[in-house]
């Protein structure tokens, strides 16, 4: 438990099951996540973890089982849906950042256009946001034209510009070269120690270490094991999840 | 290690310099390329040979000069004229502040156009048209002047207009909505002020000439567009009674040519709802539209299916919905990638509202054809051809030259 850790739950997973057309991708996901907590989700290519967060905030639909996130369940009424996209935020493996915009203004949509701030308060914000990831001099140019790491910061600047409550993360580093990676686990770890409740797909397991309360183990659609890192890397109960340790840690 | 190079002394590999060189490089090495060069000058030395011979010698282009107004606007009542010159005192006004306001490549446009009316301003086309005549007298002369004065009055106040409304737009930038509000509601104005009512109307039948093709093109390609847009986002659409019905319509109409769509529209559809008559000209604009809008449709699909998914799902995670994913993200990074498409689609459109022609419209084409089939410029075929073929590829080169212009603004294939 970290220092930012309450009791309150904010994301509850009942049974949840996902599948795409006859393949069975969740298998009956149960767990709960704090507010504050921070969740390092790991497991071999394959085994769902995407798909998992994903149903967060529904980028995939769940078929079975319920998912509430902030005292709202996930169902089919597009209100529901739209008011917790608000509250959660995504970064994604690919970036996709919008290439027709530039850097700032990739920011600045969201707000303006859901929370309806005014395009200075937006433009403010979003400036704020740069400063704080480290970017402020890349305001003004195009996603194409600044690197990889600048990329991915520019894209938590514009999830965090929504001032969501969760954020999830999938896989942020993974399309970076090893000397970008660092820039981006930095703001990471220093969101974390903000309070904000984080769910990250990752493989790097020195940042599961460091900053993780808990680290979920995916096999098949599964959590075949989920305990504190400590426990988790130094003594995995189940041999599945000892023979991904010593591949993962291989490298 | 002697005979190594200083590589401080190496310079860059020489090329044959100047004309001389280019040319020698160019179109004559090795020795095929000699031979088909001299082919080819061959070839263009008899074609323009002919060509600059006649159009200096034996073409007699008074018949372009004479029926000019005939060009501009067909057998529109010449007492009814001074309202065609408010519909463009309209659009000036309009051009003038948007130049003003937007400044860039509307700025640009704009100069052109006022270019071009200044260039009518001065030519004196009355001249030309009047040399054949015998009345040389210093009476005629001071008449000629007048006249000359006279017939510009209108593009004189046209022209001021344009150049006030552009300082006006300068200084007053908060226009921008008014502006765009005036550009949505001159069309019906126009249509508006070209009919008239009552005793004074001038039927649509009355309209011709340019005039006819540019209400004919403009409308086509104001309307076909958003109509393309939607149609091809209901062609994706997941449900299927959407998806099913736009696609249906999009295959049928472009499994059926042009000239088809406007004799249903002509013919069919008076037989069919007897008791109702709608505006023949109505009846074209709507057709060319509805056509036009089924190609357009299918190169917007072109452009959606390059967008890949996560800007789809950047767009849903930052809470966008779908309209406004589709307006501010998706939309405007697939419209931009096919502009030369969708410019294509405008460009064949102008040229195809000539096929109105055919249904007993006065286009300039239709225009054309009359003039030639009228005993007095008997022969004059080729100049008529020539000219309104000059004209036509103007308006298209123009939208040519304008989609570059935008597509090099926007910075497509850069960012
Ligand atoms: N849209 C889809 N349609 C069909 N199958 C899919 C789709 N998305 C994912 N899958 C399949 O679902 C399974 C789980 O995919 P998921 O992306 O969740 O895996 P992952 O654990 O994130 O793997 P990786 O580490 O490679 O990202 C995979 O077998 C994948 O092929
Ligand atoms: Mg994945």
């Amino acid at each position: 438990m970290n220092e930012n850790t309450t009791n309150d739950p904010i994301i509850i997973c009942e049974d949840v099951h996902k599948w795409f057309d006859d393949f069975h991708v969740l298998k009956g996901i149960t767990t709960t996540f704090k507010k504050g907590e921070r969740a390092v989700i790991c497991g071999p290519s394959g085994s769902g973890k995407s798909t998992f967060i994903r149903t967060i905030n529904r980028l995939e639909e769940h078929q079975r089982g319920t998912i509430i996130v902030d005292g709202i369940e996930l169902s089919n009424d597009l209100r529901n849906i739209n008011l917790i996209r608000q509250e959660v935020g995504m970064v994604f493996q690919q970036f996709n950042l919008f290439p027709h915009l530039s850097n700032l203004k990739n920011i600045t949509l969201g707000p303006m256009k859901v929370r309806k701030l005014s395009k200075r308060k937006a433009e403010e914000e979003a400036l704020a946001l740069l400063e704080r990831m480290g970017i402020a001099d890349q305001a003004y140019k195009y996603p194409s034209e600044v690197s990889g790491g600048q990329q991915q910061r520019v894209a938590i600047a514009r999830a965090l510009a929504m001032e969501p409550k969760i954020m999830l993360f999938d896989e942020p580093t993974s399309a970076l070269d090893p000397e970008m990676i660092s820039e981006v686990l930095d703001v990471m770890r220093e969101l974390a120690h903000s309070g904000m409740t984080m769910l990250v797909v990752t493989h790097e397991m020195g940042f599961a270490r460091e900053v993780a309360d808990r680290v979920m183990f995916f096999d098949e659609g599964v959590v075949v094991e989920e305990a504190a890192p400590a426990d988790f890397f130094d003594n995995p109960q189940h041999d599945r999840t000892k023979l991904f340790i010593s591949q993962t840690l291989q490298h | 290690m002697e005979e190594q190079v200083d590589i401080q002394q190496i310079k860059p590999p020489t090329y044959a310099k100047g004309p001389v060189g280019w040319l020698r490089e160019n179109l004559f090495s090795p020795w095929y390329n000699a031979i088909l060069t001299c082919v080819a000058l061959l070839f263009l030395y008899f074609v323009f040979k002919g060509l600059l011979t006649w159009a200096f010698t034996e073409a007699e282009w008074n018949v372009i000069p004479a029926n000019l107004q005939l060009f501009a606007i067909g057998p529109y009542p010449r007492d009814q004229v001074y309202r065609i010159w408010i519909c463009l005192y309209i659009l000036s006004v309009l051009l003038g502040l948007s130049a003003g306001v937007w400044r860039g490549i509307v700025q640009r446009w704009t100069i052109v156009v006022g270019s071009i009316l200044l260039v009518f301003l001065v030519i004196p086309f009355e001249i030309v048209q009047r040399e054949d005549s015998h009345l040389v007298s210093i009476e005629f002369r001071f008449n000629l002047i007048w006249l000359i004065f006279e017939s510009r009055r209108w593009l004189l106040g046209d022209v001021a207009l344009l150049i006030g409304a552009f300082f006006l737009g300068q200084r007053i930038t908060r226009l921008r909505p008014w502006i765009l509000g005036g550009w949505v509601l001159s069309f019906p104005i126009i249509m508006f002020v070209l009919h008239g009512f009552g005793e004074n109307a001038v039927q649509t039948s009355m309209w011709g000439g340019l005039l006819l093709t540019l209400i004919l093109a403009v409308f086509g390609i104001v309307v076909s567009f958003p109509l393309g847009v939607f149609l091809a986002l209901c062609r994706q659409s997941k449900l299927p009674a959407i998806k099913w019905v736009s696609t249906f319509y999009i295959e049928t109409v472009r499994g059926v040519p042009l000239i088809t769509i406007l004799f249903m529209g002509s013919v069919l559809i008076p037989i069919f709802i007897p008791y109702f008559t709608i505006d023949q000209v109505l009846r074209m604009m709507v057709a060319i539209t509805l056509f036009s809008a089924a190609y357009m449709a299918e190169n917007v699909r072109g452009g959606l299916q390059a967008i890949p998914r996560g800007q789809h799902e950047a767009a849903q995670a930052v809470g966008l919905n779908y309209v406004q994913s589709m307006m501010f993200i998706v939309l405007p990074q697939a419209l931009r990638s096919v502009i030369p498409a969708i410019v294509g689609q405008f460009i064949a459109l102008f040229k195809d509202t000539s096929l109105v022609y055919i249904i007993g419209l006065i286009d300039l084409f239709g225009v054309a054809k009359s003039i030639i089939t009228n005993p007095v410029w008997l022969g004059r075929h080729v100049e008529v051809y020539i000219f309104i073929a000059l004209i036509y590829f103007s308006f298209c080169y123009a939208m040519s030259k304008a989609s570059q212009e935008i597509e090099a603004d926007l910075g497509v294939g850069k960012h």
